[in-house]
């Protein structure tokens, strides 16, 4: 992207910055790119989805991810950078929860790959503290005003992840068809889970 | 991609479809330009590595992004990455793994690369 002046390329930064580097034997390519393609094609939100499936349809689960959503993910596998202290958040017809990364961009790899643009964005992390009922609005959820939202504010020393309700009408749905139906938005707040 | 950080519309909505499928198969770049994923990679790598604490880095990109939004209160002209740049950067040059005037000193070389040069080409100063 080049639509803005910047006194320097950035992409000759990072190249100057990574050959320095990789002259000095402190980092290789290969392992750099081994990185980027791990959270380019292999962690994303279908993992989260997993997790929420699970916690639909096992109530002993959902107990354990609720008391403490750090073990009950990595029972399912899920763990790595980013995902070391997960709080799992449920929302219920009279509380709805939504994430934010005030400062900067916390976010849990594990579950949920890496943030997309929108959470990352000034007017996003600053916005939805202000005017949480309106953002959601213009994500195209529209809640009841007798719904309370609390909008958590992520950071290095906790994570959190959103457990979405369960739609009506899934009562017959296996776990894996569950976990078709969890988007990313869901699972940070900004969406609920709904039928196609 | 035209996202602007302007404040006052919701214009970050654009990529929000939020789909639970692997990052790239939902149509969501997760990096937008090949220096950015670059960027990631190293940060990464040097965490990885042990070169790097990772609780320095997010303090360290706490204040970058800050400090953008302060010189740009309208949000125009927002790039996550360059301020994941920026951070690293300093980050590094704090910790004297590479000092700022290495760093400087290879941005020169590089820039002053005529158009084309092959960017693996390794050459110095003599």
């Amino acid at each position: 992207m080049t639509s803005a002046p910047e006194p320097l390329d950035p992409a000759l930064r990072v190249e100057a910055l990574a050959s320095l580097l990789t002259e000095r034997g402190l980092i290789d390519q290969t392992t750099v790119e081994t990185f980027v393609k791990t959270y380019e094609h292999s962690v994303g939100p279908m993992n989260g989805a997993k997790v929420v499936a699970k916690a639909w349809t096992d109530p002993e689960y959902r107990a354990r991810l609720l008391a403490d959503g750090t073990a009950a993910i990595a029972e399912l596998g899920f763990k790595g950078p980013q995902g070391e202290h997960m709080v799992v958040l449920e929302n219920t017809p009279a509380l709805h929860h939504v994430v934010v990364c005030t400062l900067c961009s916390c976010y849990p790899w594990p579950v949920l790959g890496l943030p997309p643009s929108w959470y990352k964005d000034p007017a996003y992390r600053s916005r939805v503290v202000r005017e949480p009922r309106k953002v959601l609005r213009e994500f195209g959820l529209d809640l009841d005003d007798g719904v309370e939202i609390q909008v958590h504010d992520s950071s290095s020393e906790v994570r959190y992840m959103v457990l979405p309700e369960r739609p009506v009408g899934t009562e017959r749905y296996s776990e894996a068809e569950l976990a078709d139906l969890v988007t990313r938005d869901a699972m940070v707040g900004v969406a609920q889970v709904a039928l196609p | 991609m035209t996202l602007s950080g302007g404040h006052a519309d919701a214009s970050y909505l654009l990529d929000s479809a939020g789909s639970a499928a692997p990052p790239r198969d939902n149509g969501e770049l997760v990096f937008a330009a090949p220096w950015e994923s670059q960027a990631f990679g190293v940060a990464l790598a040097l965490h990885d590595a042990g070169c790097i604490d990772w609780e320095d880095f997010r303090q360290a990109l706490i204040r970058e992004i800050g400090e953008w939004e302060a010189a740009h209160p309208s949000g125009e002209g927002w790039n996550y990455y360059e301020c994941w740049l920026g951070s690293l950067e300093r980050l590094v040059s704090g910790t004297g793994l590479v000092t700022a005037d290495d760093l400087q000193a290879r941005l020169d070389l590089l820039a002053a690369r005529p158009a084309g040069h092959d960017h693996g080409h390794d050459h110095r100063h003599g």
